[in-house]
């Protein structure tokens, strides 16, 4: 059953633009407690009729998705999973507050119907018309990583041979001010990165990735999706045998990982996961990305991106290494990405070039 | 790979009961759990009926065994509850033994919190253990480590048909080998946010649901949860586990029709049920009873009527809602009506559609209205929501 | 009666977020749903929300709003028969 899945097209509005082979290169480290994405123009890609309800999340999402499936040139993919923490957050917000303001009175029904989980995986849907599978995950820091695993089962089993796959949360502007509230996000007024931070709480941003993954491989193709495994919490210590029984099932030395992309993201406890699985891979070259893509739930789709990147073109943007000195090293062929968030919803994944 | 999965404990709370035996008992009798809401204050109070349980959070919270303070959601607190029952119904003393996972499912998530606390979060840090309470995915934490279960755990949603692709998700992990065992199912508490939004809809009915009849009126809206253990049939055998039912066919397709809106002809529907079918390696004459999704709005019931009719041709099973017992528990429905599904096989029962009495004019199509006792073999439940995203499953008697 | 019409024009343009669209783009006798402005079922409950709260008109049953949004001059024209505020 086992079988490696491939990645043929990327998709992304991101915090550093949408995707595109630069993306790396001209990135800018993220010093803000909120960081919204550089927006694409939409106009042309989604019509003006559809586009007026949309959120920024359906929109983005619409537009990674659309290009991701492009590089990929495929028309009709057979399933569109996607994975989301907070859902469509923006018009939750607005339908709440609107509750709030009005005590539940005048409510209109647009934010409702958008405010649902599954709404951008349903718009995707509904823009290709693909009347395929269509689930929505979300489960915190794995909400991506959840629908990356049910892609993996859909193209193993051959229930489907291309699988559109994504992961979107948005600002909202409400939804955040509690989380800063919270402390779960910096203070307004902070200006540090992921390396120089000293004050709690953890930069934010938002996103959408997409990838159109196939069973084939195809002259598009980045790099092949091996295994993907999901825990819903550990301790440090614990994350030893998480990572020992994952390479185990692999067959895969520690030896063997060219490169291990880590979620960084300058909260002290965060960080000691990471630490603790970097010091269990030395020979490993450690990766970070966070500092470019801002903390949010589906952000380690930015790290699945990553992997893809540097197995194609086989080269590290100087911008991604974690340490200071940068090794030497010429070839990369096995990439584990490991993500956490504050102990919980764990999750390994193995990427290998083709 | 048929009959791999079998079902071997099952939980629910609803508002007909807090149990399994409880939930038969109002079937058999035919008694709604319908009422005016109590819980909290709203505007809608007099104008809808709902499937409300007549429980607090802090009995809720009590019964279960919680120490204050605690941060669980009312979601959160149903589904655990649910959870347990099914757990005990499986004699699951070690969960962690095998690969155990858990996928639950849930629209509403924390927000019954937010919605109450929310307006002081950025004033008082009084209730900011709320804050993280609010994600649909600290439901499913909550559950799992209440439960104990340190392994695969994870929340699907995809509004009202959430539950039964978390029941497809963990039936098809199994299948494919990652776990043995996994629990399975949806929670959802009623919130001024849903009961407005559909209210906002138009489609929340003022009376007792009817589902199918010509003049249905909309929806009553439900709260509850429910669980189903889900094991493959070989540890099933090996623990020699009494096994409930089978759960052998899913599918799940998208209408791609309209954001909230059934197409015409339930392509979506029809497509969900053709996929079961085709994974439980049966043919349409093989259904014996199908536990519709029925929400009694205008547009689901034709609309998943026509798609029936297109399944099932001139041999019709016989079909109900059972959502005018329960209300529509939105994400939890699938779950729940699963439930109803494997009680039916147990019990050869076909539970009544509640408050049928005029047959629609488009469709040749009329619901089971009384209990009927009758032996059945293989039982389709639908799960439909916004987003286009439409579900079936096939539940065969052990 | 002019004055409403064009009050009627910029709150639908407000309310149903029909970007690049002016009051002047909408003709009185244009047909709101369908072929002309082209809106739909959930654009007739934010329509049904407007009339409560602008014009504390209420109207349960979405079907009647069909014959009552056909046009700006239609809704004008039920507006200011039964407007409460």
């Amino acid at each position: 059953m086992k079988r490696s899945v491939f990645i043929n097209g990327i998709g992304a509005v991101t915090t550093q633009g949408v995707w595109r082979q630069e993306i790396f290169s001209e990135a800018q480290v993220l010093d803000h407690a909120i960081t919204s994405a550089n927006q694409p123009a939409y106009k042309g890609v989604i019509s003006p009729v559809a586009i007026r309800r949309m959120s920024s999340g359906i929109k983005m999402g619409i537009y990674a998705a659309r290009q991701a499936l492009e590089e990929a040139v495929m028309s009709m993919p057979d399933a569109i999973v996607t994975g989301t923490g907070l859902g469509c957050s923006e018009d939750s917000d607005k339908f709440l507050r609107s509750l709030w303001e009005n005590d539940e009175q005048f409510l209109t029904p647009t934010s409702f119907i958008q405010s649902t989980h599954n709404t951008v995986a349903a718009q995707i849907a509904l823009q290709l018309q693909c009347k395929g599978y269509n689930v929505t995950y979300v489960n915190g820091a794995i909400s991506f990583e959840s629908a990356l695993l049910d892609t993996l089962l859909l193209l193993q089993s051959g229930e489907a041979k291309n699988v559109l796959l994504g992961g979107v949360d948005e600002i909202a502007q409400q939804t955040y001010a509690f989380l800063q509230a919270g402390g779960y996000i910096k203070a307004a007024d902070t200006c540090e990165t992921v390396k120089t931070s000293a004050s709690p709480g953890v930069n934010y941003a938002e996103g959408a990735h997409f990838f159109s993954i196939g069973r084939d491989k195809t002259a598009s193709s980045y790099a092949q999706v091996v295994d993907v495994a999901l825990k819903n919490e550990l301790e440090v210590p614990e994350t030893a045998s998480f990572l020992q029984g994952f390479l185990a099932t692999n067959d895969l030395p520690s030896s063997a990982i060219d490169a291990v992309i880590l979620g960084y993201n300058g909260d002290k406890q965060d960080d000691l996961f990471y630490a603790a699985i970097q010091h269990m891979l030395p020979s490993a070259v450690p990766l970070y990305y966070k500092h470019l893509s801002g903390q949010f739930d589906s952000c380690s789709a930015f790290g699945l991106m990553v992997a893809a990147f540097v197995l194609k073109q086989q080269t590290v943007p100087p911008i991604l290494h974690w340490n200071e000195k940068n090794p030497s090293k010429t070839t990369w062929k096995n990439i584990l990405i490991y993500s956490q968030y504050k102990g919980k919803d764990h999750s390994l994944v193995f990427v290998s070039a083709c | 790979m048929n009959g791999g999965v079998a079902v071997t404990g099952m939980g629910i709370i609803s508002s007909v009961g807090d149990t399994v035996e409880e939930n038969l008992q109002a079937i058999l009798a035919g008694k709604n759990g319908l009422s005016r809401i109590a819980n909290f204050p709203t505007r809608l109070q007099e104008h809808i009926w709902v499937g409300e349980i007549k429980r607090s959070n802090e009995e809720l919270s009590d019964t279960i065994g919680l120490s204050l303070p605690h941060s669980f959601t009312r979601t959160t607190l149903l589904g655990a509850y649910a959870a347990r029952q099914a757990l005990e119904v499986a004699h699951m003393e070690d969960v962690n033994d095998l690969r155990t996972g858990l996928i639950s499912s849930t629209s509403v998530g924390g927000m019954d919190y937010t919605e109450r606390y929310g307006p002081t979060y950025l004033t008082s840090p009084e209730w900011h253990r709320y804050i993280s309470a609010h994600p649909a995915g600290d439901s499913s934490h909550k559950i799992a480590h209440y439960l104990g279960i340190k392994g695969m755990v994870t929340t699907v949603s995809t509004a009202c048909s959430s539950a039964a692709n978390a029941i497809m998700t963990g039936a098809r992990l199994i299948r494919s080998g990652r776990l043995d065992r996994v629990i399975v199912g949806g929670t959802d508490a009623l919130s001024k946010f849903t009961i407005n939004g559909f209210h906002s809809l138009m489609i929340l009915s003022d009376a007792l649901c009817k589902p199918f009849d010509k003049h249905r009126k909309g929806l009553n809206l439900g709260e509850g949860a429910a669980y189903l253990v889900l094991e493959s049939e070989d540890a099933a055998k090996q623990q020699g586990k009494n096994v409930l039912a089978y759960l052998t066919g899913y599918g799940n397709a998208n209408d791609a029709f309209h954001q909230t809106a059934s197409s015409e002809n339930g392509e979506g529907a029809f497509l969900a049920m053709q996929k079961a079918l085709a994974t439980a390696q049966l043919t349409s004459q093989n259904i014996d009873y199908v536990n519709a999704h029925g929400t009694a709005t205008p547009n689901n019931d034709l609309s998943e009527g026509r798609a029936m009719q297109r399944i099932f041709k001139d041999n019709m099973p016989l079909f109900s809602s059972t959502k005018p017992f329960t209300g529509h528990t939105l994400a939890a429905a699938g779950a729940i009506e699963a439930v109803y599904s494997i009680l039916a096989l147990q019990q050869g029962i076909v539970p009544p559609n509640l408050h049928f009495d005029t047959p629609m004019e488009e469709l040749d199509l009329i619901p089971q209205t009384a209990l009927q006792h009758q032996s059945l073999s293989h039982v389709l439940s639908n799960s439909f929501g916004f987003g286009g995203n439409c579900s079936s499953l096939i539940f065969s008697k052990a | 009666m002019t004055a409403l019409k064009e009050e009627l024009k910029r709150q639908i343009i407000d309310v149903l977020n029909l970007e690049d669209i002016t009051p002047a783009d909408i003709q009185d006798e244009e047909a709101l749903f369908g072929e002309g402005l082209g809106l739909d079922s959930i654009d007739a409950l934010e329509l049904i929300v407007l009339m409560d709260k602008v014009y504390g008109i209420k109207l349960s049953d979405p079907k009647k709003g069909r014959d009552i949004f056909q046009s700006v001059q239609t809704m004008a024209t039920y507006i200011s028969e039964n407007r409460t505020k």
